[in-house]
């Protein structure tokens, strides 16, 4: 069966059209979303939402949190309970979802700017603390909402309309940020590499402890345009090309440069108890049977 | 799909086939669907849609296995890959 | 519906107004905490962590103030009464998501146990000079209620009243406590748990399909869920319609922010809480709350001693402000005294609900003690003349033991 003729109204006695397959997890009344042509943040939302379906979760019990950007809009998308929350705060935010409900799984989906400038603090602290959630970050370079500026992602040399003249600072590492503040979980993948992303997202749901995974997408309005790459396919093309999977790497030789190699892979997997594991073991040290572990309703 | 050699197992293997739709008003004409079609099945259209942009068309329809990338891949829910009947394998010498 | 008699500490207790904040909430039903440490209100959350596994609560100390809140907020939305504490600089750094739990509709309650300020200010010395920030001090149009408890048995009582207050109208309540009443240690009689009637969460009962977040009910209040029953619900910051979704328009606007701030607003009659006394035939009326509304009864004795017809109103809830009933006094009295701890914050809104129909008299302090009852005294007795109605706010000056 061919495609429809898209020009045209299909006849009214034709078939109807199947509905997409994810369409159970989206909020179909705000499709189409706001998100620019080859933008990968819907990309890394269909990987998440394959994610969810192949893990065949109760998905009442699944939580979003965003902060605000472009990525930040995640949650207004997908029917689960989600939370639009401020502007870096959706890591604190969540911590108060998941230990107000520590049955649930929150999910924490924000973009590298919400995450590691404004929300750094939550970021490290979480980590440190094991929270129980799974950050997905969505790495542009870019702050993409408020129009091209600058960000602590953003590779040396880069353009930015708040570095004209170049970003001469030293970005962050995302990957080896989250390690050594003690995530147990890490892995980074572009919006190409969607299977791969997918199982990382699946294993990183799956994990105890504060998970992380990077997702490296094309921002073809800011990044792309400001920078002269090209379209957001000449971006994927780029990320196809340049992209080196190593598992296992040293997540301190995981600096993106300008225009050059991208090492992705999973490269943390390592186990340490949960916020909620260390409270309940140490209370119950200290105060024995006069102590009921907390486990929510 | 040409082999230097023939499989033993080609007759027993069934390569999944698969039908295309596409949503054409949700489509904003970013091409990775055909870019990145593992058997160039699709290309892009001369036909506009709603939002002006130039959604995909199957151009071999006989040609989808049904690898669902460009379901996947796609950031706008546009474009999704049902199973069709299963035929056998041809395969080239 | 009646406390839960875990969280109750039935009994006589010699404890100050901190540790009776705390055994407040946990009174309230209060089962998260999320904090940070600032003096004068540390030991509230010191005493929150140590109670908390006695009840099956939780209490995170959280990396900064911001973190707090947002915890306390998101905790909310799992079905918990949650609440934070803290003191000026960090009431500062919670103003967004004061803004976010208003917009939000999140029930829960942030007591601020007021120092010096502005900045660093004086920690550990008593001021009643955020009040104004409590009313105004996030962006955009909202409105909250505030409360300013005088003695840690009302620090008990009124955290307990702030979080009926909260789960009655979805609203962020403030609890305005001063280092004070913070550090005061004076009895403080917890009664059984069925004696203390608690204000449950408005759940939504009808059909998942058709649950509208944010779809008020005739009260102007909509009812809440919580995360994990299904509901699949969307909160956002955003101007939001009654799905809960972003919709920027001004019809929005009007239709969402409008409501929030009449939510409070014309509800007001039943949220304004104010003791008078003697006020019937007085000349003069000393307006006060906290800590100052005590020590103004010093002041108000010795004036009454001297035949000076006085009469006290000292407001339980600052915000809303019991405008109706100022505009009504104002024209039965010939001035009014407000002594605050600060340089003249509650009294504008008295001056502008008064409008000139009597004096307004502000006696000042910056903070670091409390009022000195003699200056008090003295403004009063200036008052009693009542000759500068409609002159504006007139400022008693301590060094000049008079008017300015």
């Amino acid at each position: 069966m061919s495609a429809p003729k898209v020009a045209e109204k299909p006849p009214p006695e034709a078939v109807e059209q199947p509905p997409h397959p994810m369409e159970s997890l989206l909020r179909m009344e705000r499709i189409p979303h706001i998100w620019c042509p080859t933008c990968g943040i819907g990309t890394t939302v269909t990987a998440f939402a394959s994610a969810l379906e192949k893990l065949k979760w109760d998905l009442d019990k699944v939580c979003v949190v965003s902060g605000i950007g472009c990525t930040g809009r995640v949650a207004g998308y997908m029917r689960l309970d989600s939370f639009h929350t401020t502007h870096g705060r959706a890591v604190a935010y969540a911590t108060g979802v998941k230990l107000g409900n520590p049955k649930l799984k929150v999910v924490v989906f924000s973009g590298d700017g919400d995450l590691i400038a404004i929300g750094g603090n939550h970021f490290i602290h979480a980590a440190r603390r094991n929270m129980d959630m799974t950050v997905i970050c969505v790495n542009n370079f870019i702050y993409a909402m408020t129009g091209g500026q600058c960000a602590p992602t953003t590779p040396p040399t880069g353009y930015a309309t708040t570095s004209p003249y170049g970003n001469f600072e030293q970005p962050f590492n995302i990957p080896h940020l989250a390690e050594s503040c003690g995530a147990v979980y890490v892995a980074r993948w572009t919006a190409l590499h969607v299977r791969r992303l997918t199982a990382s997202i699946m294993e990183a749901l799956q994990k105890p402890g504060f998970s992380v995974v990077e997702v490296i997408t094309p921002c073809a309005n800011y990044w792309g345009r400001i920078n002269r790459l090209g379209t957001g396919l000449d971006l994927m093309k780029f990320y196809h090309e340049h992209s080196v999977i190593q598992h296992g790497a040293d997540t301190r030789t995981l600096d993106i440069e300008f225009q050059k190699d991208i090492i992705v892979g999973k490269f943390i997997d390592r186990e340490r108890p949960t916020f909620l594991e260390a409270y309940n073991k140490r209370l119950g040290q200290m105060l024995g049977d006069r102590f009921e572990p907390y486990e929510g309703d | 799909m040409k082999y230097w050699r023939r499989p033993l197992d080609s007759d027993e293997v069934e390569v999944p086939r698969g039908e295309i739709h596409i949503i054409a008003d949700r489509c904003k004409g970013c091409g990775f669907c055909v870019e990145y079609c593992p058997k160039s099945v699709l290309e892009m259209s001369e036909e506009y849609n709603a939002k002006g942009y130039h959604p995909p068309r199957v151009k071999d329809p006989e040609g989808c296995v049904q690898c669902q990338l460009c379901e996947m891949l796609c950031p706008d829910f546009a474009i999704f890959v049902l199973p069709k009947e299963q035929k056998e394998a041809r395969v080239e010498g | 519906m009646k406390a839960d008699p875990k969280g109750v500490l039935t009994g006589d207790h010699f404890l100050d107004g901190d540790h009776a904040c705390a055994e407040g909430a946990l009174a309230a039903g209060c089962r998260f905490f999320g904090g940070y440490p600032i003096t004068p209100s540390t030991e509230v959350a010191e005493r929150f962590s140590q109670r908390c596994p006695q009840v099956g609560a939780i209490f995170i100390q959280m990396e900064d103030e911001l973190g707090s809140l947002a915890s306390v907020i998101g905790a909310v939305w799992s079905g918990r009464k949650a609440m934070t504490v803290t003191s000026g600089p960090g009431f500062s750094l919670m103003m967004e998501h004061i803004g976010l739990a208003a917009m939000t509709e999140t029930p829960l309650v942030l007591v601020n146990v007021q120092r010096g300020g502005p900045s660093t200010g004086l920690p550990t010395l008593t001021a009643q000079a955020d009040m104004m920030q409590a009313r105004w001090g996030s962006h955009g149009d909202y409105e909250i209620i505030a409360l300013s408890p005088n003695s840690p048995q009302e620090a008990f009582d009124y955290t307990i009243k702030a979080f009926n207050l909260s789960e009655r109208y979805r609203v962020p309540v403030l609890l305005m406590m001063d280092e004070c009443v913070g550090h005061m240690t004076e009895k403080v009689v917890i009664p059984p748990a069925d004696r203390i009637d608690l204000q449950p969460r408005k759940f939504y009962k009808g059909p998942k399909k058709k649950y509208l977040p944010f779809k008020p009910d005739k009260d102007m209040v909509p009812p809440m869920v919580k995360t994990g029953d299904g509901y699949r619900f969307h909160v956002t910051g955003l101007t939001h319609d009654f799905r809960g979704y972003p919709v920027m328009s001004a019809e929005c606007q009007e239709e969402n922010v409008h409501r929030l701030v009449n939510k409070i607003r014309l509800n007001s009659d039943d949220i304004v809480e104010y003791e008078q006394d003697q006020i019937d035939g007085a000349d003069v009326v000393v307006v006060a709350y906290g800590i100052t509304s005590r020590v103004a009864l010093r002041a108000v004795d010795l004036a009454r001693a001297e035949g000076i017809k006085v009469g006290v109103l000292r407001l339980v809830v600052v915000w809303p402000f019991p405008e109706k009933y100022i505009r009504r006094l104002a024209g039965k009295v010939k001035a009014f005294v407000m002594p605050e701890i600060n340089y003249g914050q509650v009294v504008l809104e008295l001056d502008r609900c008064v409008c000139g129909q009597a004096e307004v008299v502000l006696v000042p302090h910056g903070g670091g003690w409390v009022h000195d009852p003699e200056d008090i005294l003295h403004a009063i007795r200036q008052a009693a003349r009542g000759e500068k109605a409609g002159q504006g706010i007139v400022e008693y000056s301590r060094t000049k033991r008079g008017q300015v």
